[in-house]
């Protein structure tokens, strides 16, 4: 093991009989099968805003995490003392989901390594100096605010983290691994007269300082959201209705997160309720679409060498030309299933309970050249970049908000429009994809989701697409009847 | 840890802090129990039981300041704490508006605000799990149509908070809170599209929930008449919120009348002092002293005590919320809404903010409409407080003449904050404080929506 892996047994004093001790302790009522999940998080933030370094934030993170399964049941509990005292409290606590005599005990422990590392940090960011970090941040300050004068406000924040992970399961796995994540934000306001306008952007992912150069350095990320601000002053207000949808590459990919990513997590599909539940080997898209989930992307923010269960990633295909293929799977539902893991048993911390999640979610590229797709539209809509997403699992219900659309008049991109809400139904939006560009994109790497109270990176990705038919929630209703 | 020595790890840190050369400097520490079970179909399908601590250190330097986090509160932990963020602090800028609060500001309401009850605490864990059991099978037995369950939850939480700051203040109080939920799925015939909902109830004590059947009807009961949702052609009609809905609006008005927003002119509302901004039955009040309210607290987390905000009165902006960064940026004095958790400088948020209720019963406002929107549920991220745009994806109920006629999915309602609080036509009685930032049902001119 490398020398960041030992950091539990070398700074706080474990021992491998520790861990056996601390799994009979979790397995004494009866459980199936118990882990330790070992979390050292070192994070630091910094904001500019007004130009002034407002905030400096560094924060220590350490725990413990024991699960104990009894069937299809998960018992809980984490200590963020990692004294043997509190966690064989915590394993005491956790066993109680079981009822019965120790039936299974840990089969000798060995250390299980993934075979390559994603994500090679030379120097990690939470240890290069601060004055070095804070740099990055002013850059793209005076960047944003030298690309127009009508940019007022602008607000940079940094965050990285080094985190440790080493999870101990009953069934003889020790798997360690460092994860390193960093991304820097830049947010703007544009003012013309009393009218403001917002824009984003960012980038960053599981890499050192060096990632913020060429094309990612500071002062393009300012730029490109400065550019979104001032292109939103002069933007009208937004379609309403049905009409045919341009999807420009990168970004837009959150459909995909959205509509069917979360309904593909195998939690909700083993209970039944999800609105892609009894759906494998149907027809769930079009033809041109083959959609993946890949935590094994080198460096990209949602990629992961083992999942929070000590499971490697995987590519994991979804939908193969339009037919769906698989689900997202945790230990739990694999199980259950009876299927494979694939990798996708995340938790936000030793504080949580692992649960099938998404890492880089992102469509093949097709065959059609991206300026055909748009001289094909007749009127529409092209979304370039989005905010966020939600999806309602059980009806396939989802949304997502463009920051940044203009409509298509007679084949080419006209006038920019104000955000608006698009919403369509998860199951069926794909069958609507007539076209699929060559120009594949992954998101810059600022993605977070969120389910069932839990935060995790991760990342998407699209080539440009068309959609025949999709809801675009603005107000300029009565202008836009025609297009239905 | 008992509340004493927490107060005394708190000043100890503070003085720690001084004596290695800030010119200021202050702490929170948490200390909290959390339980949750999850049930589904009646078995047990999670169970997680944890007590954790931690605490949350700012130092100034003169007006530069920076801020750690850690859980570990070994004395030679807290000595390299202490250093290591008065290394960054130096590292950050000059910023006249960054101190402490005015000493003579700090103090704390005497009062009895009802926060804690050791019910929550008391109760065994098996009556916790018949908590959520019960109110998965009111939901289970409410109809032959619900046939499935997304599972039923009891959560609870016991906690102290602590603040203490080199201008003087030592503080602290527990909280404690509970909560059942419910989210049953409903369809129509096996195989068909399905339907799921929620309800929920959380209170300060065990003593002050709903009865969980009560409970899982309603949650029931609201499946159940999705069931059969269709889209509708887009148009502008009125739109009736109901409070679930009604209550995200007023988290926007939080979100565009917050201080930091303000100061920054990121929000509609700068500069809007005084001036009407919305119809003159509009009365919005930030009220920090509700006993059991769930935005309630002695002391705010720079040590300012609890107090009332009037936010918007009969239609006026009357307050910004502000902490004290925000009221010296701004030339004004704090309003106690300082909200810190460990990480970081402190932030701003809600009291218990919430619109005045008017005269209205909620059927009398849906029996008002002749054609429009009965919301339910909102979902997306499509609101900006910058330009006030406004525009989500909505599921509820189509109201005919004055009924609830049929369930409505997969539109979206879209407008700008600004014309919605000038157009809000009607308002409800039935004003609930089950959240920190809360309103009745209202009803709303000038959206449109978005579908067909």
């Amino acid at each position: 093991m490398a020398a960041n892996d030992r950091i539990f047994f070398d700074r706080y004093g474990l021992s491998q009989a520790d861990l056996e001790r601390y799994l009979a302790e979790a397995l004494s009522d009866g459980g199936d099968y118990a882990d330790l999940y070992f979390e050292h998080t070192t994070s630091t933030s910094l904001q500019v805003d007004e130009s002034l370094v407002k905030s400096a934030l560094e924060g220590i993170s350490v725990g413990c995490g024991v699960r104990v399964l009894a069937g299809e049941q998960t018992g809980y509990a984490y200590t963020d003392d990692l004294s043997s005292e509190k966690i064989l409290k915590a394993a005491r606590t956790a066993a109680r989901i079981a009822s019965g005599p120790a039936s299974v005990s840990t089969v000798g422990l060995s250390s299980v390594q993934p075979p390559s590392n994603l994500y090679p940090v030379v120097a990690p960011s939470t240890e290069r100096a601060l004055s070095e970090r804070l740099d990055l941040v002013r850059r793209a300050d005076i960047a944003a605010r030298a690309y127009d004068p009508r940019i007022a406000q602008v607000r940079v924040s940094y965050a990285d983290q080094s985190r440790h992970i080493m999870l101990a399961g009953s069934d003889g796995r020790i798997v360690t691994d460092f994860q390193p994540l960093v991304r820097l934000s830049v947010y703007v306001i544009a003012q013309e007269g009393d009218k403001l306008r917002s824009g984003s952007h960012g980038g960053g992912g599981r890499v050192g300082l060096e990632f913020f150069e060429g094309d990612r350095s500071p002062e393009k990320f300012a730029q490109e959201a400065s550019r979104q601000a001032i292109v939103q002053l002069d933007a009208r207000e937004a379609p309403a209705g049905e009409m045919q949808v341009v999807l420009g590459p990168g970004w837009p990919g959150i459909l995909l997160h959205e509509a069917v990513g979360h309904g593909l997590e195998a939690d909700f599909n083993r209970k039944g309720i999800s609105a892609f539940s009894g759906r494998i080997g149907k027809k769930v898209a079009s033809e041109l679409c083959t959609v993946v989930d890949d935590g094994t992307i080198p460096s990209r923010r949602g990629s992961l060498n083992v999942d929070d269960e000590g499971e490697p990633t995987h590519k994991n295909v979804l939908i193969e030309n339009g037919t769906l293929m698989g689900y997202l799977q945790d230990k739990i539902s694999a199980e259950q299933l009876k299927t494979t893991r694939t990798g996708n048993g995340r938790r936000e911390s030793y504080e949580h309970i692992p649960m099938p999640r998404m890492t880089n979610t992102y469509m093949l590229a097709g065959q059609d050249d991206p300026d055909e797709i748009v001289r094909s539209v007749d009127r529409g809509l092209y979304a370039s970049h989005f905010g966020g997403g939600q999806v309602d699992i059980t009806n396939g219900k989802f949304v997502f908000s463009a920051s940044e659309a203009y409509l298509i008049e007679d084949g080419k991109i006209t006038a920019p429009v104000r955000g608006a809400t698009l919403i369509g139904d998860g199951p069926t939006v794909l069958t609507n994809v007539t076209a699929v560009g060559n120009d594949l994109q992954l998101d810059p790497g600022i993605g977070t989701c969120g389910k069932g109270g839990q935060s995790v990176p991760v990342g998407v990705g699209i080539p440009t697409i068309k959609i025949s038919r999709l809801t675009v929630g603005g107000t300029a209703g009565r202008g836009m009847q025609s297009f239905t | 840890m008992a509340e004493l020595d927490m107060e005394q790890t708190a000043k100890d840190l503070v003085d720690k802090a001084t004596a290695a050369g800030a010119s200021a400097a202050d702490v929170v520490v948490l200390e909290g129990e959390e339980f949750s079970t999850t049930l589904r179909l009646g078995k047990i399908e999670k169970l997680k039981e944890a007590a954790s601590k931690g605490l949350g250190l700012r130092v100034f330097i003169g007006t530069r300041s920076a801020s750690a986090f850690s859980s570990d509160f070994s004395s030679s932990s807290l000595e390299k704490l202490v250093q290591r963020t008065l290394e960054m602090a130096r590292e950050t800028s000059e910023d006249p508006a960054n101190s402490l609060p005015d000493p003579a500001l700090l103090g704390r309401y005497e009062g009895d605000l009802q926060l804690y009850c050791p019910d929550i605490a008391a109760l065994p864990t098996e009556e916790r799990i018949a908590w959520a059991r019960r109110a998965e099978e009111a939901a289970m037995a409410a109809d032959v149509r619900i046939r499935n369950s997304e599972g039923s939850w009891y959560e609870s939480n016991v906690g102290t908070k602590v603040y203490a700051s080199s201008a003087g203040f030592v503080g602290s109080y527990r909280g404690s809170y509970c909560s059942v939920a419910v989210s049953p799925i409903a369809q129509a015939e096996p195989g068909d599209s399905m339907e799921r909902d929620y309800w929920y109830s959380v209170a300060r004590s065990v003593a002050a929930l709903e009865p969980p059947e009560a409970v899982g009807r309603k949650a029931a009961e609201r499946a159940l008449r999705r069931l059969g949702a269709r889209k509708v052609s887009t148009r502008q009609v009125p739109v009736v919120f109901d409070p679930e809905t009604a209550s995200s609006l007023i988290g926007h008005i939080f979100g565009a009348v917050r201080g930091d927003a303000i100061y920054r002119k990121a929000s509609f509302l700068t500069d809007k002092l005084g001036q009407k901004v919305a119809g003159e039955n509009v009365t919005v009040i930030d009220d920090g002293l509700r006993p059991g309210g769930f935005g309630s607290r002695p002391f705010d987390d720079e040590g300012i005590p609890a107090s009332n905000t009037t936010v918007i009165e009969c239609g006026v902006l009357k307050n910004y919320l502000l902490n004290s960064y925000a009221a010296n940026k701004l030339g004004m004095k704090t309003t106690g809404n300082a909200t810190r958790g460990l990480a970081g400088a402190p932030g701003v948020g809600p009291k218990n903010l919430y619109l005045e209720p008017g005269t209205a019963s909620p059927e009398e406002i849906i029996r008002s409409v002749k054609d429009g929107f009965y919301v339910t549920e909102l979902i997306g991220f499509g609101v900006n407080v910058v330009t006030g745009d406004y525009s989500r994806g909505a599921a509820g109920l189509w109201i005919e003449n004055g009924e609830l006629a049929y369930p409505v999915h997969e539109v979206t309602i879209a407008g700008s904050l600004q014309d919605m609080l000038n157009h809000i036509e009607m308002i409800g009685s039935d004003l609930e404080f089950r959240r920190s930032v809360t309103a009745p049902t209202l009803r709303v001119g000038g959206l449109t929506v978005a579908g067909a």
